[in-house]
């Protein structure tokens, strides 16, 4: 699914990142660990085909639309509601039976009864799980999910288990953390990057 | 070409929703607008020539289009939002046509405030001048959007899209006044159309890659 040889990124003279090689198979799971400035970020939007390597070679198997990215940021918009939002980039990334979709994930994750509420009056959980949504909603082949864990509660991040307990196997994924014991037991490949 | 069109529709949708809710951009319009206007006419000593307030005319469009466009992407900046739109499988021109339109929309609004105001305060509008109005606004919105897609990912944005948009502009200003001042404005109103859609296709064909690393 993903294979990457050498890849490197410079940002004028910084170098953020050097010599990665990955290989990634359909249905994977690797998990990306490393100190804040290691280059997570980077390599991630490198996979998820938002950045280019300024050095090496990346092959991706998946489309634009059969990405799943989620970044620091939720990638939703704060003056919409939730379903505003989840509707817009269901339409946009062609979503079949978009509402029962839609529905169905905002319920999963403990969003339905505050759908109709603007997305700024959320919590940096509920956002957080609003982004999650967003990038479960058109069931990508390739989830790219950076510090996925990051503002969510416990049982958030319960939710977050379990939904990626259920794709296991079924969807490759690539995940950054700083708490890789959370989620060793679905890894089945581990990068360590360092400064 | 019905799904471009669908998915032009739901983002131009929500720029508009953005904007109703917001109300960054609109108002901002309305009061410079009409207050550029309450400023030259307080500023000129007697009764100034039509020839010069349609000049004044086609500075305040102008610089009122600015404002706009300044504010067309400071939603996908500021909530990093141009990502997942990047991310989508349509094609990424639907996001600057649909920007395009909703800064039009916003344009079109100031600009019916604006032109009765001028009327009030200066002369009366004709026929060709508003045919000019309408095709500069094109112009203005296509180049503008995309320019201001460039100059939002940088950190010099506020500097950068008038020193860009200004000189692209100014076949525009030339096409307008002229419009607005010659008997003939026929000439005129064709070169605004033919620089509509002569930089409307190149900004289509090139949106990719500016939204692209």
């Amino acid at each position: 699914m993903l294979t990457a040889r050498r890849l490197g990124k410079r940002y004028g003279e910084k170098r953020v990142l050097r010599g990665i090689d990955l290989a990634l198979p359909r249905g994977g799971f690797l998990v990306v660990t490393g100190p804040n400035g290691a280059g997570k970020t980077t390599l991630l939007r490198i996979c998820a085909g938002l950045a280019q390597p300024t050095e090496g070679t990346i092959e991706r198997n998946a489309t634009r639309g059969q990405v799943g990215y989620l970044g620091h940021e939720p990638l939703v918009y704060r003056e919409l509601t939730a379903l505003e939002n989840l509707d817009l980039y269901g339409r946009l990334y062609r979503v079949p039976e978009r509402r029962e979709r839609i529905g169905m994930l905002l319920e999963r994750f403990g969003l339905w009864e505050a759908r109709h509420d603007r997305v700024g009056s959320y919590s940096r959980g509920m956002t957080q799980r609003l982004a999650l949504c967003r990038v479960l909603l058109h069931e990508p082949e390739l989830l790219v999910l950076d510090e996925p864990y990051s503002a969510l509660d416990e049982a958030g991040a319960e939710l977050l288990d379990a939904q990626l307990a259920e794709l296991r196997g079924e969807r490759t994924c690539l995940l950054a953390t700083h708490d890789p014991a959370r989620v060793r037991p679905l890894a089945s490949g581990a990068l360590a990057l360092s400064t | 070409m019905t799904t471009y069109v669908r998915d032009v529709g739901a983002l131009a949708r929500k720029d508009l929703l953005l904007e109703l809710r917001a109300r960054d951009t609109l108002p901002a319009m309305l009061l410079f607008v009409a207050a550029i206007f309450v400023v030259f006419h307080f500023a000129l000593p007697g009764t100034p020539s039509r020839l010069e307030t349609t000049g004044f005319l086609w500075v305040a469009i102008l610089f009122t289009a600015l404002l706009g466009l300044g504010r067309a992407f400071v939603p996908e900046r500021e909530q990093r939002t141009m990502d997942g739109l990047v991310l989508a499988p349509c094609d990424r021109s639907a996001i600057w046509l649909a920007k395009s339109l909703a800064t039009l929309a916003f344009l079109v609004a100031a600009e019916v405030v604006a032109l009765p105001l001028y009327a009030l305060f200066f002369h009366g509008l004709d026929g060709a001048t508003v045919a000019a109005v309408i095709l500069a606004d094109l112009g203005i919105c296509a180049v503008g959007t995309f320019l201001g897609a460039m100059a939002v990912v940088t950190r010099a944005r506020d500097l950068l899209l008038p020193l860009l948009f200004l000189p692209l502009a100014m076949p525009i200003v030339v096409g307008a006044v002229g419009a607005s001042v010659v008997d003939s404005p026929g000439r005129y109103l064709g070169f605004l159309a033919l620089y509509d859609v002569l930089f409307a296709v190149v900004c289509w064909a090139s949106f990719e890659y500016v939204v692209a690393e």
